[in-house]
């Protein structure tokens, strides 16, 4: 891949595209007797787009979740930048600081204004004074479009406003690299949209984003590499180009045929 | 009404005592039961037992018997002396922060657990994500169940009477000693007992608003 010249807007990336930042090597993972994950392997690289995409009880969510260790796992390996996920505790909470999550129910901080759930974590994490962030935050806020609702409580807002406003949330850390599980699949239809673009604007900014989705649009416009999961496995890894108009499996062929048809 | 006020001022010593009891444990119980019931739902499982330990040894024993304990088996072993009063502040502040403790962690799992993994999601460590994102959600919840052990605890601290502690509760003993009929006394000290405790509802239901209004 190419280098880049300077550093995106919202990303703190000061060094080259292309290099490995989430590495994903052997893991599995148990719910009991159900094995989810099966011998996860997986680079996303500086810069990189890739959409997770899959039938519900495919592992997806869990593997995105397992990127900054919402989720454990039970062996291999899961290293950002270079740095092994630790266990729980202070190291812990500072790796999660630089790897964003959004939810697909939001999750805003319910007792507090849209503002301060944008400043809350640049004030308390990364020691910013009030000023400073809010500055940012209304910066962030004006980006996705919600700047004339940062004094509401997130329950004043629709779907899309929130999800909107948690992508700002995850902006306001510098992070490294966004999840994002499924940020579409709670909302109304008509309010999918206006996710999607902040999304896509994002992609295109140069952020590092796993996105699990079925938002075939948003693989095909802003995603480098699709990989397609079905009972706890990788299946396929490959371009959304190829995945979507000649998938090799006929595990992959019978989701897509599902999905084209609802 | 002669017999309160001719024994006016064992009544208020027995007073002053029950409150001073009441607000220095109450105090204490809170700080301990806020740690507590954290450390049960912590991430580590050194502290989720360690909570759960505590919890089910403490609440399981009858609040009598651990003020014997700390009344008669604690001077035994020859540590600090500690004076009557400020024991059975000891045993009334454990005791009942087993309470708090539960009465929180019932609080914290009114709280959607995506509120908890938002919150670490942007790095914020475990205490933190507690302080500033779970208990503010949860205190309006437990407002009502917290109440009540603090009512509980302000009638427990009359078990302290049975160890030396001149409160409320010893004051129909005394005053049976000055000649006084009990009924009457326990009257009017159940009486005291029911304004302060109806101080607690009110500071209960102005609590119960001023969170409300929060969401």
């Amino acid at each position: 891949m190419e280098p880049t010249e300077s550093a995106p807007a919202t990303s703190n990336i000061t060094v080259r595209r292309g290099e490995p930042l989430v590495v994903v090597k052997d893991v599995n993972k148990n719910f009991g007797d159900l094995h989810v994950l099966k011998n996860i392997n997986t680079v996303v690289t500086r810069g990189e787009v890739v959409v997770v995409i899959g039938p519900s009880g495919s592992g997806k969510s869990t593997l995105c979740r397992a990127i900054n260790r919402l989720e454990t796992i039970d062996s291999g390996s899961i290293t950002i930048d270079g740095q092994a996920l630790p266990a729980e505790g202070k190291a812990l909470a500072r790796l999660r600081a630089d790897v964003g999550m959004v939810f697909q129910s939001f999750n805003l901080f319910a007792h507090k204004t849209v503002l301060d759930n944008v400043t809350l974590g640049p004030i308390k994490v990364r020691g910013l004074s009030r000023a400073a962030a809010e500055e940012k935050a209304m910066a962030l806020l004006e980006r996705v479009g919600v700047a004339n609702q940062a004094h509401k409580m997130p329950a004043q807002l629709s779907g899309g406003q929130q999800q909107r406003v948690a992508i700002a949330r995850a902006l306001a850390m510098n992070p490294k690299v966004i999840l994002l599980d499924e940020p579409t699949s709670a909302l109304d239809p008509e309010m999918i949209n206006e996710v999607l673009e902040v999304m896509i604007d994002l992609a295109n900014d140069g952020m590092t984003m796993i996105v699990v989705t079925h938002e075939m649009g948003f693989a095909r416009k802003a995603a480098n590499r699709v990989i397609f999961m079905a009972d706890g496995e990788i299946i396929e890894e490959t371009t959304p180009e190829h995945f979507f108009t000649d998938p090799q499996t006929d595990r992959a062929k019978d989701f897509l045929s599902k999905l084209i048809t609802h | 009404m002669d017999t309160l006020f001719n024994n006016l001022d064992l009544f208020a010593l027995g007073f002053q005592n029950t409150l001073l009891l009441f607000a220095v444990s109450a105090v204490f119980a809170l700080g301990i039961g806020i740690v507590v019931g954290a450390m049960r739902v912590s991430p580590v499982p050194v502290m989720r037992a360690f909570g759960t330990l505590y919890v089910n040894l403490v609440r399981n024993t009858p609040l009598t018997l651990l003020m014997f304990f700390f009344a008669f088996g604690y001077p035994k072993l020859h540590l600090v002396q500690l004076p009557y009063t400020t024991l059975a502040i000891i045993a009334l502040s454990i005791y009942t922060a087993t309470y708090v403790a539960e009465v929180l962690r019932s609080g914290f799992n009114t709280v959607p657990t995506g509120q908890a993994e938002a919150a670490r999601a942007i790095g914020l460590p475990f205490a933190q994500t507690m302080t500033l994102v779970i208990m503010p959600q949860a205190f309006r919840a437990v407002i009502p169940p917290m109440m009540s052990v603090f009512i509980a605890l302000l009638k427990n601290t009359t078990v302290a009477a049975g160890f030396s502690v001149a409160e409320a509760g010893a004051i129909r003993a005394n005053l049976s000693e000055r000649g006084e009929p009990a009924i009457v006394v326990l009257l009017w000290v159940a009486l005291f007992f029911v304004i302060l405790v109806g101080v607690l509802s009110v500071l209960q239901r102005y609590l119960e608003r001023r969170w409300k209004v929060l969401r």
